[in-house]
């Protein structure tokens, strides 16, 4: 057994079982907010330590890596109000929790982090305020056009954008050099990389885990696929294309490299993924300006594959039209049951927006920052990121990434969409049906869903 | 250990306890009350209620659009006919015949094997087969999803000494096999607690005039041991027949290392779970719960049913 992967075996079990501490602990966050309504003033609640106590609190959940110091950067800096921060999971865990609240009407917090895909699935629930009238206009200038319509539904804004996704692919340079590959900048080119590769005996080129819906859906989209239309003025009517050819192409050509075996399918960002990762099992990682914060957590990038990572741009479909796609990005959302809506929107808007905190946060990768004083900022562009071995990632891929990238219309369908496609991906992974297959059920299912769910499909 | 579940008393003892019942004096009568009050309330409060409200709940329909409407039975009409909970209902249930024999085997092989033996080799080794149970189920999931793993697991290093690569218990082909060998490593050891007991308590006076009868020791296993224990053995059953058609922890777990092979509908407590919690569909999760539970309850009845038969057969 190599030391490595062990370490990083142990590594994640350690986190494992945090997290499995932080999904049973969140039980008494939840009920000691219930009587206020959500309003913690009950500091025994929060993971920080809040340093004026005699100012009002303001609860919150989030769970970037950073986010202890983030939030006593807030504390510190605010006259006017205190944060309360509890981490009851990422993603899908706290998402749960939050939808468990907001049928019992009580224990959501104030504030909380929320991916930005996810946000009409909660405004269609009314769980979300609307924060333009809450100091909005101040801070509308910091961000662009493009990161508030991510967040907002029609006319209504409902987070406060902190960090985007602009997708390229990372890879290993030592992979690249000893098959004598340059990164390829089309996705035909991918193929053929990936096929020179393995003809040579050498490892997987990439991955299609089944668990990340998300990142097909964004490949779909570079190709031109417009999953869903969707817009609250108009809430009962919903427009679903999920097997459009460009859909299906898409999922055409990576159920074709799962075919010839040139791509694994293992799931990502589970223990066996990563410890893959540093094996050198697989040459490139199509993923978000976030991953290098993740993977550096994983243990990825230490010691004897140090330096080994760098990244380019990711492939395009068509060189002369290439479009640029996000995978992941989140906001701070004020929930409809915070006690002092106002108080909560301050914080929504005032946290993970000063310059300490955004230059941490970008400075260890551990986000990248839509803030435009951050994005701005030319020590940002010229980053000698370490992990990809000093290569200046945000100039010469992310940012140009992030500025071409011309937003998605996410729907309330979300959580069903992505479980649907994490099954019919495990199909195409098992070779049982092609892609296009997979494209033509998950859109009937999907449509299905929607019908039951009320609305009008066109 | 005795055989509340199998026997009913006989009917002059029921007749005679409720005509004497009528003449417990008032204040005996209160006094009974105020003994099972405490338990009476927290069984409405954390049992009866719950499960009414859940009832309640699963007679609904809530939409996005449109909001919540009455539709009595429709949501267990819709369970009954949804591939979703029918393959996960036929999954535990295929699940649970071959884990329960495979369980009671081995829980019983060990535990005729420790009453045999009396050194304090046997009181470790019963501990440490009692071990397992002791680790939350959670954790012991865990544990097996590293077990199991091809890159950083023994099974790789193991099957390569023979030149082969590892099987992934993760997969699709394999899960079944993954999970029982989860289930049973966590339960079988406190099986084996319960047959133990049960053994302990046969009057060693039976052994020995089996001996002097000239019986072997396979003899006294199979005619003495088996049979005396039955009552035991049928407890263990119902209650492995509960959990796995309940089964939730372990898959649920594992889910986040194979969400591929491990759907949110792999069986019909982690469906129920996906709809209320993650899809914010409470009223259909709720109806899933409940089906669930008849058709657990239709299970141990016809299961208690036909050992009813069987326990006077072999008496």
């Amino acid at each position: 057994m190599k030391r490595k992967p062990f370490l990083a075996a142990a590594t994640a079990l350690v986190l494992a079982g945090t997290l499995a501490a932080c999904s049973s602990g969140d039980d008494d966050t939840s009920s000691s907010d219930g009587g206020s309504g959500g309003g913690g003033s009950d500091a025994s609640s929060c993971t920080n330590t809040i340093p004026k106590t005699d100012l009002p609190a303001v609860t919150l959940w989030a769970w970037y890596p950073n986010m202890e110091l983030v939030v006593d950067n807030f504390n510190e800096q605010n006259d006017e109000v205190q944060v309360c921060w509890t981490n009851v999971g990422q993603g899908g865990d706290e998402y749960e929790k939050f939808q468990t609240a907001i049928a019992a009407g009580t224990g959501a917090p104030d504030v909380i982090m929320i991916e930005a895909d996810r946000i009409p699935t909660f405004q269609i629930q009314e769980a979300l305020v609307d924060i333009s009238d809450y100091g909005y206009e101040d801070v509308r200038d910091n961000y662009s056009e493009g990161a508030w319509k991510d967040v907002s539904v029609g006319d209504a804004v409902y987070g406060v954008p902190v960090d985007g996704g602009p997708m390229g692919m990372i890879y290993r340079k030592d992979i690249f050099d000893q098959y004598g590959i340059t990164p390829p900048t089309t996705w035909a080119e991918y193929e053929q990389a990936a096929q020179t590769v393995r003809d040579a005996g050498g490892p997987l080129f990439g991955d299609l885990g089944a668990n990340v819906p998300a990142v097909m859906m964004a490949l779909q989209i570079q190709k031109g696929a417009d999953p869903f239309s969707y817009d609250t003025a108009d809430p009962e009517n919903i427009g679903i294309e999920l097997n459009d050819q460009a859909s299906k192409d898409v999922l055409d050509y990576w159920g074709g490299l799962v075919e010839k075996g040139l791509v694994g399918t293992q799931d990502q960002f589970t223990p066996e993924y990563i410890s893959g990762v540093i094996n050198g099992d697989y040459a490139t990682y199509i993923s978000a300006a976030w991953a290098p914060g993740y993977l550096t957590g994983a243990g990825v990038g230490e010691g004897a594959d140090s330096g080994q990572f760098a990244v380019a741009p990711l492939p395009q479909w068509d060189p002369a039209n290439p479009v640029q796609v996000n995978w992941g990005g989140s906001a701070f959302s004020v929930t409809s049951q915070a006690t002092d809506p106002e108080l909560a929107a301050k914080v929504a808007f005032g946290i993970y927006a000063d310059e300490a905190s955004l230059t941490d946060g970008w400075t260890n990768q551990v986000i990248f920052p839509l803030n435009l004083n951050a994005l701005e900022d030319p020590a940002f562009a010229d980053l000698a990121v370490e992990f990809f071995g000093g290569q200046q990632a945000n100039k010469e891929v992310y940012v140009p990434a992030a500025n071409a990238y011309g937003g998605f219309t996410y729907s309330p369908l979300q959580q069903y969409y992505y479980d649907a496609m994490t099954e019919q991906l495990a199909a195409v992974n098992q070779g049982s049906i092609a892609g296009s297959e997979a494209a033509d059920a998950l859109h009937d299912d999907v449509v299905g869903y929607a019908e039951e769910q009320g609305f009008t499909v066109q | 250990m005795t055989l509340q579940i199998t026997e009913t008393p006989p009917p002059y003892i029921e007749k005679k306890t409720r005509r004497g019942a009528r003449k417990v004096p008032l204040r005996e009568q209160l006094i009974g009350w105020i003994f099972v009050g405490p338990f009476g309330l927290v069984f409405l409060a954390f049992l009866v209620a719950p499960l009414a409200y859940a009832l309640y709940l699963s007679l609904f329909r809530k939409a996005m659009i449109g909001g919540t409407s009455f539709v009595f039975l429709g949501n267990y009409a819709k369970a009954f006919t949804d591939p979703s909970f029918l393959d996960g209902a036929w999954f535990v249930v295929r699940f649970s015949l071959v884990l329960i024999p495979v369980q009671m085997l081995i829980s019983l092989a060990m535990a005729l094997i420790l009453d045999m033996v009396t050194s304090s080799f046997a009181r470790f080794s019963r501990l440490m087969i009692f071990l397992p149970y002791a680790i939350p189920a959670v954790i012991g999931a865990l544990m097996w999803g590293f077990l199991y793993s091809k890159n950083f697991g023994p099974l790789g290093d193991i099957f390569g000494l023979f030149g082969a690569s590892a099987p992934d218990f993760l997969s699709n082909d394999l899960v079944f096999y993954g999970l029982l060998n989860i289930v049973t490593w966590q339960w079988a050891g406190y099986y084996m607690i319960i047959l133990y007991a049960a053994l302990q308590g046969i009057d060693p006076t039976l052994y020995e005039a089996a001996r002097i009868d000239g019986a072997s020791s396979w003899q006294i296993v199979l005619r003495i041991k088996v049979p005396l224990i039955t009552p035991a053995l049928v407890l263990i059953l119902v209650f492995a027949l509960i959990g796995t058609l309940q089964f939730f922890n372990e898959p649920q777990i594992l889910r986040d290392l194979a969400a591929g092979t491990i759907g949110p509908d792999f069986t019909p407590n982690m469906y129920a779970y996906q709809q209320a919690f993650g899809l914010a569909n409470f009223n259909y999760g709720s109806a899933i719960s409940f089906a669930l539970g008849g058709v657990v309850f239709v299970c141990v009845y016809i299961f208690l049913f036909a050992t009813r038969k069987r326990g006077s057969f072999l008496s």
